[in-house]
């Protein structure tokens, strides 16, 4: 037998990423949180904003919480206006920033396909296809025959329990390496000067009346002009210091891959009723993952019986995958609000903002958190962008609801 | 190749039953009882695999499920991927070969069986090795409910494959005496074959049992909740890092052990011996005395045990102290190592190089206790610097830990710790458990071993044949690599090297990288600590998970007591939720829109009949019932009478219409409440959480009651004459029976609620019998319709009949994002309570927009066009450049019998102040017009409703 070499294809590391710095006393912007949405966050702060003087403090290791766990789907066929514009604008980032971070992220625009089980999934997705289109987000109907055509291993046959009626096809989603996208931003932050503090946990804030002038870290007191909350779950736990209370909610949300694998599925499948979403990653590991548990919880593990569920959902869509093995789970918290959507923007505190509650969405979004983040806290006033996704929608009513009729949860 | 490595007698294997399989397309032959492996190695088949990275052949490293290289692609009896060759049984017809890296998935449907089976027991030991045994002889005699569980195919652990002795008989007859009498006891269940993977909150494990192809399930997860656990999980050995340590022939010090005594198997002819530990001394005995040549013993450490020196001496086996094995030879399999004084420790190596030949090399680099199902269940770990890895170190579970897990090494201490844990657990199960007497044991002394990370003076100075993950080829270069890159942390290395991330999850290597990165970086390994251990154990196959759930069982199937009739009748049926509801009846040769409109037709002009039974029902009892409803409906239901029915909607606390129903007071303290098909499990969850931890004051108590009532909708002008044919006693008149409110009698010889309610405008009755009864009076019905051209029919004209009326159905015509307001059912809002559910939503600025989306009804222009459900509306014909502003989308859309035209209700921003106007639709590419309407097309006056 010819030996093969198949991850030898993979590209390498760069040889050098980030310094790991003691915190200085004082910054012109201090970023709570070291993952994805922090990282891109002080990347445009520098890029798009000339703010170099600034620290992402992170209190575990770099990208290491959610960015680390998550199962790297990039797409933007969200339903509503404000939704699609955010994620559009995050996957037109994604398209250049392999290049830009001079980092091999593996973004691979390969598609991705949702399923509808039910005719209200049917009419649901025809919906969210037309509303994407006028969007300008790429986005078709297929009928079943053609769901096969491009996705040949999954069962569209009519006797499943839940058949596939169709599914939205978005050709230009896909998936990315979550490591290297963070890394890639942490590199060039590196290399621009902004001090990666790890190891270093924000307790609390400082203030001078309703003005926020730095952070408590467990690595003593930093001074900071802004302070940019990026810590999805904790989020809520920090500004619980300051007396706001936060409107999300923190989940477990479990993944997991399996061995190495030949190549057999070309795309990326989500479904919402027979509730599993799955890609192949590049080395040939198949990497799932499906709903939240639904308790509420910190730790970054789940329940069995989740894992379960999912595993018959993945089995009664391709039935190929029976013997597969399940080589790790893991689980992440996710932050979720009460209308399904991220909460980004100003605070009830001056020079404190909040980018949080992205739910199971957000390492799609990371790119577009990131530019309009920094420009909220540039500015002091949201980007066009993200303004409808702020704090007071919760009070106004101006809800940006993606739970009901985008039937689809992440 | 006839088994010529096979020793002629010993070993656990059955001689009388030989069995014959395939690798890569040579027939060999093994027998009953042999691992893959080890039938592979007495065929002497050493290379097995190609390695995932570099394509380097790969051997048989170990003889358990931490085999790191030795991974194999069952083709046959079917195909399975990426099994270690040490954990597959070989049974006649194995058809396997070995695998460069990745698996392949068969493409035809795996034709097994998985199923699951629910436990609880007092004590759970997890590992039937000589500390598993012990604790579950003290565990068992105190009566408790216990289960042991050992992924191999018979019990005793490294007993099976050590050769040594227990009360100065064969350590394997204590096993089978102890197996014996752990049978007997009543509450007893072994579990052998079955791998503990998961350990999760409130000592809830999960195991996977191999069963056997030829088993009525093939793999049988097990889900036990345990009062107490004992982990005696054993320990992995740890390899060495130095050039070329990868290649074929080189093994575990200890597995090869386990191939000569449990297998009769010699994994070679000639071997070396490096170790830095009394622990492959061994090794080395057992395999000279079975007639290996042991050229040489290398040992790291500068005084070796004198016990073991005199052992060696006296079989003439010459022992290098302050030696190690810095780099090897061999292409397809080891031919030579390479040896070189390591002087004594902290001192850097001599250059004094010896080239010894053989074919086989045993390393060992101490032992890396299994931890695993420890750190899962969040027990936390130190690092214990005798045996230089790390061991448990306190849990909040009811577990401990006993054996070769704890750091533990000689097997007497091993049965000591065993019996003491499995006592403590009966006795923390609230047994009266004692110690049980555990066998004498030879002990010999144990000298400190040292501990070496990368081997020094290792001869490819850029470590990129140094392989510290054989399952990933990750080396010591990679490690230098991602250390020099800035990465100080251990999940930081692991993600730069991929070490640990392979079917093995690192059990050999998982300490040893964190010895290497430790050593790259200078500084303590147990500063560094572990990556996280994470479920499952050994990897488990999708199918065993997914176990019975799939195909028809994928989920439950709810169907009614009239559901084979509608079968029979050839009605196509819709999903809705679990239920299974007919669409429609579609007569030969009719498509979907001529049934349907054929089916309005009827009901409209004579009289159909619509199986509701789906609809959820829920019972609601207590003296505050009427209070509690006010609460969660947005109208008043307090002021119901008995014996009336009110439409109800339930609003979330955003003010979002939730779900609606019919309100019906059955009695002062009582009422029936309908919900929607779907949404009725919700409700009722919705309803008990308010109920439980909001309004924790109010007696009230609900009852699904969903599948006590077979129901049905008698609708159209004949309906009454129908049921005055059927029921006689009951008065059906308007004035005796009139809209909203009900009456109970006999239908058809059945005692029946009869309720006036009507979801098509037209004159209806809702006639409810037990489910027991559904289907006789169904067809008494049928049958007494006839005359009347009574029709079947389904949710899809039930749908068309609403729309034309402008009924609103939950979750199609609304979305989560839609007040009662928006619908126009501000009537159904009270004004006069003081809270309900969403009261105070709806004084939000954004929700008490007056140009929010509006329903209302669309008439395309061209009357012949059925607009698509989800197609978006716009305010110009022209659409511009995106993003195009749209105003809603439609969200119902169906051909009308009584129209003669398309129609369709849709939500539009600002809708009810555009009646009239003329708004686009895009269709494909082009937008057509369509004119806003009020969204009740048919009989806006209400006159059909009484008849």
């Amino acid at each position: 037998m010819a030996p093969r070499t198949p991850g030898a294809d993979l590209p390498e590391h760069p040889t050098w990423l980030w310094h790991s710095p003691d915190p200085k006393s004082s910054y012109d912007v201090v970023i709570v949180g070291g993952g994805g949405h922090g990282l891109a966050t002080a990347y445009y702060l520098a890029v798009n904003h000339g703010i170099t003087n600034m620290a992402v403090l992170e209190k575990g290791w770099l990208a290491g919480g959610n960015m680390a766990r998550n199962t790297a789907i990039i797409r933007s066929n969200y339903l509503w206006d404000e939704s699609a514009g955010l994620y559009e604008h995050a996957l037109k980032l994604w398209e250049g920033l392999e290049e830009e971070l001079d980092y091999p992220l593996l973004f691979s625009q390969r598609g991705v396909l949702n399923l509808a089980h039910s005719l209200q999934e049917k009419r649901d997705s025809v919906r969210r296809v037309e509303a994407n289109r006028l969007n300008g987000v790429d986005a078709e109907w297929l009928d079943p025959q053609q769901v096969a055509e491009i996705c040949p291993i999954l069962n569209t046959s009519e006797d499943l329990r839940y058949p596939v009626l169709g599914a939205t096809w978005q050709p230009r989603a896909g998936i990315a390496k979550h490591d290297h996208v963070a890394w890639g931003f942490a590199r060039a932050l590196d290399r621009m000067g902004v001090d990666l503090v790890q190891g270093c946990e924000v307790t609390g804030f400082e203030r001078v009346g309703d003005r926020v002038v730095g952070v408590e870290t467990t690595r003593g007191p930093i001074r900071a002009g802004k302070v940019a909350m990026a810590a999805a779950g904790r989020t809520s736990v920090l500004t619980d210091t300051l007396g706001l209370r936060l409107p999300i909610q923190s989940h477990p949300l479990q993944a997991l891959v399996s061995e190495l694998l030949e190549p057999v599925h070309p795309t990326v499948v989500m479904s919402n009723s027979v509730h599993v979403y799955v890609s192949q990653a590049h080395k040939g590991e198949l990497v799932l993952g499906a709903g939240i548990d639904s308790y509420n919880s910190y730790s970054q593990r789940g329940a069995f019986h989740t894992i379960e569920r999912e595993m018959a959902a993945a089995v009664e869509l391709f039935p190929m995958f029976a013997r597969a093995h399940v080589l790790r789970t893991w689980g992440g918290v996710v932050d979720v609000t009460p209308d399904a959507s991220a909460i980004m923007g100003m605070t009830p505190f001056e020079n404190l903002y909040v980018n949080c509650g992205w739910g199971t969405g957000g390492f799609k979004a990371t790119p577009g958190v990131g530019w309009c983040f920094a420009h909220t806290v540039a500015h002091d006033e949201p980007h066009p962008l993200n303004a409808p996704f702020s704090l007071e929608r919760f009070t106004t009513g101006a809800l940006v609801d993606e739970h009901g009729a985008a039937g689809v949860a992440h | 190749m006839s088994n010529e490595f096979r020793l002629a007698d010993g070993g656990r294997i059955d001689r009388d039953r030989p069995v014959r399989f395939d690798f890569e397309g040579q027939q060999l032959q093994g027998y009953a009882g042999d691992t893959l492996a080890s039938a592979l190695l007495a065929n002497g088949v050493h290379r097995v695999a190609t390695s995932n990275k570099y394509g380097r052949p790969r051997g048989i490293m170990a003889a358990g499920a931490e085999e790191p290289n030795a991974l194999v692609q069952v083709e046959a009896p079917f195909p399975e991927p990426m099994l270690p060759a040490t954990t597959v049984e070989v049974r006649d017809g194995l058809q396997a070969s070995g695998l460069p890296g990745k698996g392949r998935l068969a493409t035809e449907e795996d034709p097994a069986r998985y199923d699951t089976m629910h436990t609880h027991c007092d004590v759970l030991v997890v590992g039937a090795g000589p500390a598993g045994l012990a604790a579950a002889l003290s565990a068992a005699r105190s009566g408790a409910r216990v289960i042991v569980a050992d992924a191999d195919t018979e019990f005793g652990g490294s007993l099976l494959g050590s050769g040594q002795t227990l009360d100065g008989r064969a350590a394997t007859d204590w096993v089978r005496r102890t197996t014996a009498e752990l049978a007997e006891h009543p509450e007893v269940r072994l579990l052998p074959r079955t791998t503990v993977f998961g350990y999760y909150e409130d000592n809830y494990l999960v195991a996977l049992e191999h069963r056997g192809d030829d088993a009525s399930s093939r793999q049988r997860i097990w889900r036990m909740r345990a009062r107490e656990v004992v982990l005696a999980t054993g320990a992995h050995e740890r390899p060495l890092v130095f050039s070329g340590n990868d290649r074929p022939g080189i093994m575990l010090a200890g597995s090869a052990r386990t191939y000569v005594n449990r297998y009769a198997v010699l994994p070679g002819r000639r071997a070396v011996v490096f170790t830095t530990n009394d622990s492959a001394y061994a090794a080395a005995i057992d395999l000279h005395d079975a007639g290996v040549e042991i050229v040489a013993v290398v040992d790291a450490r500068e005084v070796v045990s004198t016990y073991w020196a005199s052992l060696c001496v006296e079989r003439g086996i010459r022992i290098h102290a302050s030696t190690g094995v810095v780099s090897t030879s061999g292409t397809d399999r080891i031919t030579s190592a390479h040896l070189s004084s390591l002087g004594p420790e902290g001192n850097h190596p001599t250059s004094v190089r010896q080239v010894v030949t053989c074919d086989l090399l045993l390393v060992s680099g101490g032992w890396n206790p299994a931890v695993h199902l420890h750190s899962q269940a969040r027990g936390s770990v130190r690092f214990a610097e005798d045996i230089g890895a790390f061991v448990p170190d306190g849990t909040d579970q009811a577990a401990r830990s006993a054996g070769a897990v704890t750091g533990v090494l000689a097997t007497g201490k091993c049965l000591t710790s065993g019996a003491e844990a499995g006592r403590d657990a009966a006795r923390a199960a609230g047994f009266d458990a004692e110690l049980a007497r555990v066998p004498d044991s030879k002990h010999a002394p144990i000298l400190a071993a040292r501990h070496l990370w990368v081997v020094p003076g290792s001869g490819d100075s850029d470590g990129t044949t140094q392989f510290v993950d054989l399952a990933r080829d990750a080396t010591v270069a990679d490690v230098r690599r991602a250390v020099a890159a800035g990465m100080d942390n251990v999940e930081h290395v692991k993600r730069y090297t991929t070490i640990g991330t392979a079917h093995d999850q690192g059990k050999t290597s998982g300490t040893l990288s964190t010895g290497v990165i430790a050593e790259v970086l200078g500084v303590g390994v147990g500063e560094l600590g572990t990556t996280t251990f994470r479920a499952p154990y050994t990897p488990v196959t999708f199918a065993a998970l997914a176990g019975r759930e799939r195909g028809d069982l994928y989920d439950p199937v709810r169907v009614t007591a009239m559901h084979d009739w509608h079968v029979e009748q050839g009605a196509l049926f819709e999903n809705v939720g679990q239920w299974k509801r007919p669409w429609y009846y579609p007569h030969s040769g009719e498509d979907m829109e001529t049934a349907v409109l054929r089916e309005c037709y009827a009901v409209r002009s004579g009289v159909g009949m619509q199986d509701v039974s789906t609809l959820g029902k829920i019972d609601v009892q207590g003296p505050d019932a009427a209070e509690f409803l006010d609460l969660v409906y947005t109208n008043k239901m307090s002021t119901l009478k008995v014996g009336r029915i009110r439409y109800g909607l339930m609003c979330t606390a955003d003010g979002m219409v939730f779900d609606d129903g019919t309100v019906t007071r059955t009695a002062e303290h009582r009422y029936l409440i309908s919900t929607t098909s779907g949404g009725a499990a919700n409700v009722l969850a919705h309803l008990e959480d308010w109920l439980q931890t909001e309004w924790t004051h109010l007696r009230v108590h609900l009852t699904s009651v969903t599948e006590h009532w077979a129901t049905i909708a008698l609708v159209g002008p004949e309906s009454r004459q129908v049921l005055a044919d059927v029921a006689p006693e009951l008065d059906v008149d308007n004035d005796g029976f009139g809209f909203m409110t009900w009456q109970e009698g006999n239908v058809a010889g059945v005692h029946a609620r009869v309720c006036r309610i009507s979801f098509s405008g037209e004159l209806a009755f809702e006639i409810n019998v037990p489910w027991w009864y559904g289907r006789e009076v169904w067809e008494v019905l049928m049958a007494g319709g006839r005359p009347y051209g009574i029709t079947p029919y389904g949710t899809e004209t039930m749908h068309v009949l609403r729309a034309e009326k402008g009924f609103p159905i939950v979750g199609q015509d609304t979305d989560g994002t839609i007040t009662p307001h928006d619908l126009g059912m501000s009537w159904a809002v009270s004004k006069k309570k003081d809270d309900f559910l969403g009261k105070r939503s709806f004084s939000r600025p954004d929700t008490a927009r007056t140009d929010r989306k509006h329903l209302v009804g669309l008439l395309p222009e061209d009357t012949n066009l059925v607009l698509p459900e989800g197609a978006q509306i716009v305010e110009q014909p022209e659409l511009g450049e995106p993003p195009v502003p749209m105003l809603g989308h439609v969200t119902s859309s169906y051909r009308s019998a009584v129209l003669g035209s398309g129609f369709a209700l849709a939500v539009v921003k600002g809708g009810r102040d555009r009646v009239g106007e003329t708004l686009y639709s895009p269709v494909g590419d082009r937008p057509v017009p369509v004119t806003v309407t009020e969204p009740v097309f048919y009989d806006k006056e209400g006159a059909r409703r009484d008849g």
